[in-house]
């Protein structure tokens, strides 16, 4: 029980705020049909991250997620010049960019490592949730112990809070989002300042890249900014419902993807555990998948959309 | 008493017209070095329904678009209401071209209607319950109430475009800019479109539409605005729409279709 | 500092001049030949808007590699066998491809979303993989993770001549039916009416991409291949219009940040190479976006400002010709026209202004009529209403304007 909650239940809980956090910010991304900027944040922002890092020296989120906005700012004014004064079409603009800034990190943070700092670029690829270590419990009775709680693991309660932030945030400009996100020359045309949602929610994907990726590492922030909000797409018809299935999907695939990596090679006889954050992921693809094959708005069982009236 | 009253009404006539809705001097927009719009002069009349027509690419849109501020003008100077466009937006309302939509959205026909009031309603509040009534009544008044709760993939082209014109009536607004409303619709709704547009008339709120049909603009406009990038003439539709500003508009493409249209013969003495 | 007498400096040296030893050599040319072939079928890669599909393709391939790996060990292979692992690789990948193509077809699901979630969740696969290989004691396990940010120095030698020869293979390739490429490229319906099998060619196409990404996944890594494709003709973008000048200068961009990619991870024996090529090129891709002339931001800026004052200009010589002196508004505009003699002190039109005016106006009286009756006619790369309108429109169009007026 104590390693339970020593190792698997911290690790568990950032996992499943990581995924939901993701899952939030990209919901509104893929309903732009701007999926890929999250992979390219999640990508950009690392030199902001390391930067932030190296100037306050702790692995405290503030600085990081300061850095970060910096690169993803600093990145959205390169794609924008690359793509007016290039023609290059938006794809192309954004790929260049991003892995470019994403080279840039990588190289800082080897230069950086000779330093002191101790993040390696494998982690910043796929996460170290494997250090994600609550010593402090030493049985059920912690999980309500005020002085034990203090000592939970920094990566988990700041998911936790960015979360919460994040969602209090949808919450109270719930309907300028909507609106942006659908229509934004309508917005504009209402005086709802639709590009400031607009970029608060990619800053939001940013944010949420940054908070994510000591956990899951950037690239798998990418299947959880898209698979879960692409699956929903398939079942929800309503912005609200949308948001919930996303949500719900991101918790589920969290929790199994987790389960499946810790303990399902232990079911089948093997004493070892496997890559959860990568589980997770491919878990994600895995959902969408189904969805995409059994759902109505999916694949070949999907009847004809009634003709309308 | 009666002569006081007549004599307050002749003195009223000779009080300045009210300000017209919308005022454009020398408006220019340009994309890339080329102009899209040149030097456009335009007042809206006091009222009646106006129709902008014009060739394709004659920047009908782009017109609109740069009255509302939504692309940048080049030079020029465009008043709503005697304002510039960021003070009074509350007032005006836009119904953009169907085509810019995501059908796929997942929102019901009553969402985007509500939207409608999302500028009444103010940044980081809630819609009203009053708000939502009005919705619903604005749908009710375009004849699409049971289709309310209808994602808005599922509705037909008419009845898609019936719920943006329901949404501009939600906004309640004084002036209206509307881009091809009647473009690709059915009979039936095209009906239901030109009753919304006289009711508003009727209310003494303006409406200009780009409109796409040369055959009709007699039929449901009363002034019109022919632009080929420049302005070419503006006026109530019957004095404005002369063969002569036609050609000059159009080029000779009336008669002859998408081809080059044979100058020579088309001479005026 | 001491960079520049520091050991990895002195190394960065060797390498670059081709003196740190046989096997350093080879893979140095061979990342080089590599980088020439990936910027040149980069190109259609980039003109064909595949960049992203790519990156996708890239980050599937790596469950194949990791399960070819398994394949091979349990087939008794002691060290790890490249064609063997790129096998893998490519086939994993095609699987990546037809999963996007499948999900596409949905309506509600748009292909940016299909290349995220294949893209993640593939590349999450892989990493499970690979975390079960690093629970096995099999040799050769050690470089796997190579593949996922490239390590030149690690390479053998044979593997680096691995390389070198299918690069060059399909640089040649690419070079022998690059004008069936550009046609199929850009004018499909005319290639097609031709007669050429514009399918096998735009298939031809795709196998390129996809064999070049492959063939780069263990210099540059799978992150950062698609980079090492696409950022040099991005770069190469800014200095020309013509595929072909494109595709020549994005081969010796990608050479050449290839090479010197190569010799920094050398040297800085911690930098993954893909990072470091990749950075090289972006290099490039930054100076080009900022110095080009005709394309580059600041030539840009320099031109859109030029062309609001000419155009300014004009139009006031116009009014001036028509008897309205009145200065006009924008400061900048009258400080312009000061420092082109236009004006005298007190904003007045100077003689050299009179003299000219009447020209200027009727030009400008020209490319207004010309846009009025026919504004198709106004070509591009044109300044309007400050360029000569008779050298520049349709002389029909000319006569029939003045013919009118007359």
């Amino acid at each position: 029980m104590t390693t339970f909650l020593q190792i698997d239940l911290p690790a568990a809980l950032t996992a499943l705020f990581a995924t939901l956090v993701c899952a939030l910010a990209g919901n509104f991304l893929v309903l732009r049909r701007e999926a890929l900027l999250g992979d390219a944040l999640s990508h950009a922002v690392l030199p902001g991250i390391v930067v932030g890092f190296l100037l306050s020296g702790t692995r405290a989120a503030l600085p990081m997620i300061l850095g970060a906005a910096g690169a993803a700012v600093l990145a959205a004014v390169l794609v924008h010049f690359v793509r007016r004064y290039g023609r290059v079409e938006p794809g192309a603009a954004l790929g260049v960019v991003f892995t470019v800034m994403f080279a840039l990190g990588v190289v800082m943070l080897e230069q950086g490592a000779a330093h002191r700092v101790d993040l390696d670029p494998d982690c910043v690829l796929y996460g170290q949730l494997e250090t994600v270590i609550w010593l402090a419990a030493q049985g059920p009775g912690s999980l309500i112990d005020p002085a034990a709680l203090a000592q939970l693991p920094r990566e988990l309660v700041t998911l936790a809070v960015t979360f919460s932030i994040l969602a209090a945030l949808t919450a109270w400009f719930w309907k300028e989002i909507k609106i942006s996100t659908f229509d934004p020359e309508l917005a504009t045309s209402l005086g709802i300042p639709a590009n400031f949602f607009r970029f608060g929610v990619t800053l939001a994907a940013a944010v949420a890249t940054v908070v994510s990726f000591e956990a899951v590492g950037s690239i798998l922030v990418v299947a959880m900014l898209v698979c879960p909000a692409a699956a929903a797409r398939l079942v929800a018809n309503r912005f609200g419902s949308q948001l919930a299935v996303a949500l719900a999907i991101a918790a589920f695939t969290a929790i199994a993807g987790y389960t499946a990596a810790a303990f399902g090679p232990a079911a089948l006889g093997a004493p070892i555990a496997l890559n959860a954050a990568g589980m997770i992921a491919a878990l994600a693809g895995c959902i969408l998948g189904v969805a995409a094959l059994f759902t109505r708005h999916g694949g070949p069982w999907r009847r004809a959309a009634a003709q309308p009236a | 008493m009666l002569q006081v009253t007549r004599v307050n009404r002749d003195m009223d006539a000779s009080v300045e017209p009210a300000t017209p809705a919308l005022r454009v001097r020398d408006l220019t927009v340009a994309y890339q070095g080329r102009p899209a719009l040149w030097s456009v002069d335009y007042e809206t009349p006091a009222s009646g329904l106006v129709a902008i027509v014009g060739p394709n690419g004659a920047g009908k849109s782009t017109f609109i678009k740069a009255c509302l501020g939504l692309v940048p003008a080049l030079s020029g100077e465009v008043r709503v209401f005697g304002e510039p466009i960021g003070r009074v937006r509350r007032r005006v309302g836009y119904v953009p071209q169907r085509g810019s939509v995501d059908w796929d959205f997942p929102v019901s026909a009553l969402d985007v209607v509500a939207m409608g009031r999302y500028g009444h309603v103010g940044i980081g509040r809630r819609l009203t319950q009053a708000d939502r009534e009005g919705a619903l009544a604005a749908l009710a008044q375009v004849g699409l109430a049971d289709l309310a709760q209808r994602q808005i993939g599922e509705l037909s082209g008419g009845q898609q475009q019936r719920v943006f014109l329901a949404r501009a009536l939600a906004q309640d607004s004084q002036l209206y800019f509307m881009d091809e409303p009647f473009a690709g619709v059915d009979a039936a709704t095209e009906r239901a479109i030109l009753d919304l547009l006289r009711k508003l008339d009727h209310e003494k709120r303006t409406v200009v539409c780009v409109h796409h049909d040369l055959q009709t603009v007699a039929d449901f406009f009363d002034h019109v605005l022919l632009l080929n990038r420049t302005k070419i003439a503006a006026g109530p539709v019957t004095t404005t729409l002369t063969a002569e500003n036609l050609e000059r508009a159009y080029g000779g493409r009336l008669m002859h279709g998408a081809g080059q249209a044979p100058r020579a013969a088309e001479a005026r003495p | 500092m001491t960079f520049i007498g520091s050991e990895a400096f002195v190394r960065l040296v060797e390498v670059f001049t081709l003196q740190a030893g046989y096997n350093a050599n080879t893979v140095m040319a061979g990342t080089a030949v590599l980088g020439a072939a990936a910027g040149v079928v980069g190109t259609f890669v980039f003109l064909r808007g595949r960049a992203l599909i790519s990156d996708a393709l890239s980050h599937a391939t790596l469950p194949g590699i990791v399960l070819a790996f398994l394949a091979g060990s349990a087939l008794g292979f002691q060290t790890r066998s490249l064609p063997l692992l790129l096998v893998g690789a490519t086939l994993s990948g095609l699987v990546g491809v037809l999963a996007m193509h499948a999900l596409t077809r949905i309506r509600r699901i748009t292909e940016d979303a299909a290349i995220g979630a294949v893209l993640g969740s593939f590349f999450g696969l892989g990493v499970v993989l690979l975390s079960y290989v690093q629970t096995l004691s099999a040799g050769g396990q050690a470089g796997l993770h190579h593949f996922l940010l490239g390590q030149a120095a690690a390479m053998a030698r044979s593997e680096a001549i691995t390389i070198a020869v299918l690069a060059a293979f399909a640089l040649i390739l690419v070079v022998l039916f690059f004008k069936e490429f550009r046609l199929a490229a850009f004018d499909r319906e005319f290639a097609a009416g031709i007669g050429w099998p514009v399918s096998a060619i735009d298939l031809g196409m795709a196998a390129l991409g996809v064999a070049v990404t492959v063939i780069g996944l263990q210099t540059v890594g799978l992150v950062m291949i698609v980079a090492l494709l696409v950022v040099p003709p991005v770069a190469a973008r800014f200095w020309s219009n013509d595929v072909k000048v494109i595709a020549l200068v994005a081969g010796v961009v990608g050479a050449f940040s290839a090479f010197t990619g190569a010799a920094a991870s050398y040297a800085f024996t911690s930098v993954p190479t893909g990072a470091a090529i990749v950075l090289a090129a972006g290099a490039f891709a930054v100076f080009s976006l900022f110095f080009a002339p005709k394309r580059g931001i600041i030539g840009v800026a320099f031109a859109a400002l030029r062309f609001r004052l000419d155009l300014a200009q004009a139009r006031w010589l116009s009014s001036v010709a028509k008897g309205n002196e009145a200065a006009p508004r924008d400061p900048l505009v009258r400080a312009y026209l000061r420092m082109a003699g236009l004006t005298g002190g007190a904003g007045m039109p100077t003689a050299a202004a009179r003299a000219s005016a009447p020209e200027v106006s009727r030009n400008l009286d020209l490319w207004i009529a010309a846009l009025a009756r026919r504004p198709e006619s106004v070509p591009p790369g044109v300044r309007f209403g400050i360029d000569r309108a008779r050298d520049v429109l349709p002389s029909d169009l000319i006569a029939e304007i003045e013919g009118r007026a007359a």
